[in-house]
């Protein structure tokens, strides 16, 4: 796969981001600023950025919570990310809900929730929804290894495979649910094995080598892309901090832990592009400062935003009554429709914008 | 030869009515279940429906609860209309987490409406047994972010429908398979579009002695014994038929109550975190200075639903036991 000097600069300034929007998510955790359970998934930076630029504009994602790089990629932006820590009156959910539980199915990102694996069956429900519109779209939907061990993720590839939904399946393996290892939950070698059982194309890969990780997410878009049916791909990574900020993950023999630092995957990348001539010490700057002011802006932001107000702890329940847009088709932006706008506010939903850069040429 | 039409509907007509009418109405309607497109559905509630719309607005679906609901969760956000079938309603247990986990919290946490149905036959009174008789609207009236209707008639049966197809917000349509094809039900629809808007209760017969509230399959047994108790007890007895459980009527249950005085609460639910539960503390903090006597209840005994004959006779409320329970109530 031939990559331009530039798309390859991108997927190296989106994994920064992503590394360094959580390091400061956990810095104003411990500072007590960001309430609650904080997860991040440092080590997976390959896989989420990777997988999601191998996406078309129109394409979906189902992201789950070590999915930030996903998130970044498809146009969620660091300051609906940062609102949603601090819970702001204005952050994506209104401060009802935190985590990376957001998404604009205008710009293609599903919202999940803490029941890891009860999203595979929603992302059916958008490959449905695709293949009865007759698109050409596909839906990028991952879970980690421990969702592996649900039954909605057997329920929802099944499902998939007998009505050749346009999704891929992504099992970000980081080697550990919470505290229980590879071993105490699934007793094959490859998850893709998996693939064979719903007669499904599987292959496992190195989420820790980001061009590898678009090679063979990428190769399976194409294949479902092709209206072949469902895919699932593996992406062997590793968690290399704990399940949350409150876990130490004295579990992991530190060995295996550093033998996974010394596989950095963005350090992996960098090397690569220094040693293509791609990426010299100023551009290497120059990424750091974008990232260090996209962050700052969004932590500003939201350091000037709004605490919820208290007096609608009681509102937004039930979406107002009227004509609803089929997502994805001419005009389903017109503000008379319901689904148009956040009707909660009345104004525009606020996770993500169309970010040039966070779409690529495919 | 002459050929007789029957112009009278069965309540299963009904629903299956209101679901062709919907999904030529509207493209974005459509049905997932098990065995709802070839074979008809396990009662024959969508029979005929696959071969007007074919099965990609048919969907015949595994043996998957949480993929069924979940796709129409997916499906929704999208902005489809989907009507997820339960064979039975008790199989909604195996897609619980997509219902109050997924479904209740969309729209409130991230804006998205959740244009979603999910239906299916419920309660007893067919030799079901224990898994095939289940009332579950108390699990679900808890939880916030849900609507829940429970018709009792064809025609509500079919405005229900319509009005739960139409609403941007998850709805739970719970069909009392008792009622199916019941023939004393069958009657005649309008001819035109309408809907039953959820949120309204309707009172069935006016009284001025005692307010019964009531729903689903119970309506019938509580006009029963409310015809009764005039005949032999000169009691003026309303019945008010509920009809939605979530949003409640409370204007009208209130007004009612406040009318009579004394209320009786009948449903088929066990007893215990019930419907009729919340209607009495709603009463008791609300109407407590117009009662001239207990807020009463007849349900369900506290233990699971029994498959023989005998059992389930003396397990399910009827018109003899809302009799008894009205009368003793009366002599307050």
């Amino acid at each position: 796969m031939q990559l331009e000097q530039d798309e390859l600069l991108q997927v190296y300034f989106f994994m920064r981001l992503t590394r360094a929007l959580e390091d400061r998510t956990r810095t104003l955790f411990l500072q007590g600023r960001v309430v609650g359970g904080v997860y991040t998934a440092q080590g997976h930076e390959a896989t989420s950025v990777g997988a999601a630029m191998t996406l078309r504009p129109d394409d979906f994602i189902v992201p789950q919570h070590r999915d930030l790089g996903m998130h970044l990629v498809r146009g969620t932006t660091p300051r609906a990310i940062m609102g949603q820590w601090l819970a702001r009156g204005n952050s994506p959910s209104l401060g009802r809900d935190g985590q990376l539980h957001i998404g604009d199915v205008h710009h293609g990102v599903i919202p999940s929730i803490s029941m890891l694996g009860e999203s595979l069956p929603v992302a059916c429900g958008i490959g449905l929804t695709m293949k009865m519109r007759k698109r050409s779209t596909i839906v990028l939907a991952p879970c980690g290894d421990g969702a592996t061990s649900t039954g909605p993720f057997h329920e929802a590839l099944n499902f998939a495979a007998v009505q050749k939904l346009p999704i891929v399946f992504l099992v970000e393996n980081n080697g550990y649910a919470y505290s229980t290892p590879n071993e105490k939950e699934f007793s094959l070698q490859n998850l893709s094995d998996r693939a064979l059982a719903y007669g499904i194309t599987g292959e496992s890969v190195d989420g820790n080598d980001v061009l590898a990780v678009m090679e063979t997410v990428g190769r399976a878009v194409a294949h479902v892309r092709e209206g072949k049916g469902p895919a699932l791909v593996e992406s062997k990574t590793f968690r290399v901090r704990g399940h949350s900020e409150a876990d130490r993950a004295d579990y992991v023999p530190q060995a295996l832990r550093e033998a996974w630092l010394a596989k950095d995957p963005i350090q992996h990348f960098e090397t690569y592009l220094s040693e293509q001539g791609i990426l010299d010490a100023s551009q290497k700057k120059a990424v750091e400062a974008r990232v260090k002011a996209a962050i700052d802006d969004a932590v500003s932001f939201n350091e000037h935003s709004p605490a919820p107000d208290e007096a609608t702890v009681a509102d937004y329940l039930f979406a107002p009554d009227g004509l609803i847009a089929i997502i994805g088709e001419a005009g389903a932006d017109d503000p008379s429709y319901v689904n148009a706008l956040d009707r909660r506010t009345g104004q525009p939903y606020t996770s993500a914008q169309q970010v040039e850069e966070a779409v690529t040429r495919r | 030869m002459n050929t007789i039409v029957e112009t009278k509907v069965t309540y299963l007509e009904a629903i299956s009515q209101a679901m062709r009418e919907e999904m030529r109405r509207d493209e974005a309607v459509f049905l997932i279940g098990e065995d709802v497109g070839t074979y008809g559905g396990a009662f024959k509630v969508s029979a005929g429906l696959q071969a007007e719309f074919g099965p990609e607005r048919v969907i015949d679906a595994p043996m998957s609860e949480a993929a069924i609901i979940g796709s129409a969760v997916g499906a929704a956000m999208m902005g489809m209309r989907p009507i997820a079938e339960m064979q039975f309603i008790d199989f909604i247990t195996c897609g619980f987490d997509q219902i109050v986990n997924m479904a209740s919290k969309m729209y409130w946490r991230s804006g998205i409406p959740l244009p979603l149905v999910i239906r299916g036959p419920s309660g007893g009174g067919t030799h079901g047994g224990p898994f095939h008789s289940v009332s579950p609207e108390a699990w679900f009236f808890h939880v916030p972010g849900i609507k829940i209707v429970a018709p009792a008639t064809a025609y509500d049966a079919k405005g229900l429908l319509k009005a739960a197809i139409r609403d941007n917000n998850p709805v739970l349509y719970l069909e009392h398979k008792y009622l199916y094809r019941l023939p004393e039900l069958r009657e005649t629809l309008p001819e035109g579009d309408y809907i039953v808007p959820i949120g309204q209760a309707l009172v069935r017969r006016e009284g001025e002695d005692m307010t019964i509230l009531t729903y689903g399959a119970m309506v019938h047994q509580c006009l029963k014994a409310a015809q009764a108790l005039e005949e032999a007890d000169d009691l003026s007895v309303e019945v008010v038929d509920l009809r939605s459980l979530a949003p409640l009527d409370r204007q009208t249950i209130i007004a009612s109550v406040k009318r009579t005085n004394k209320v009786l609460i009948v449903h088929e639910d066990t007893l215990t975190g019930g419907i009729g539960a919340e209607l009495a503390a709603v009463l008791a903090q609300d109407v407590f200075e117009y009662l001239d006597g207990p807020i009463t209840r007849v349900a369900a005994p506290d233990v699971p639903f029994p498959y023989a004959p005998s059992l389930e006779e003396a397990y399910l409320p009827n018109a003899d036991k809302i009799l008894a329970a009205a009368r003793v109530l009366a002599a307050y």
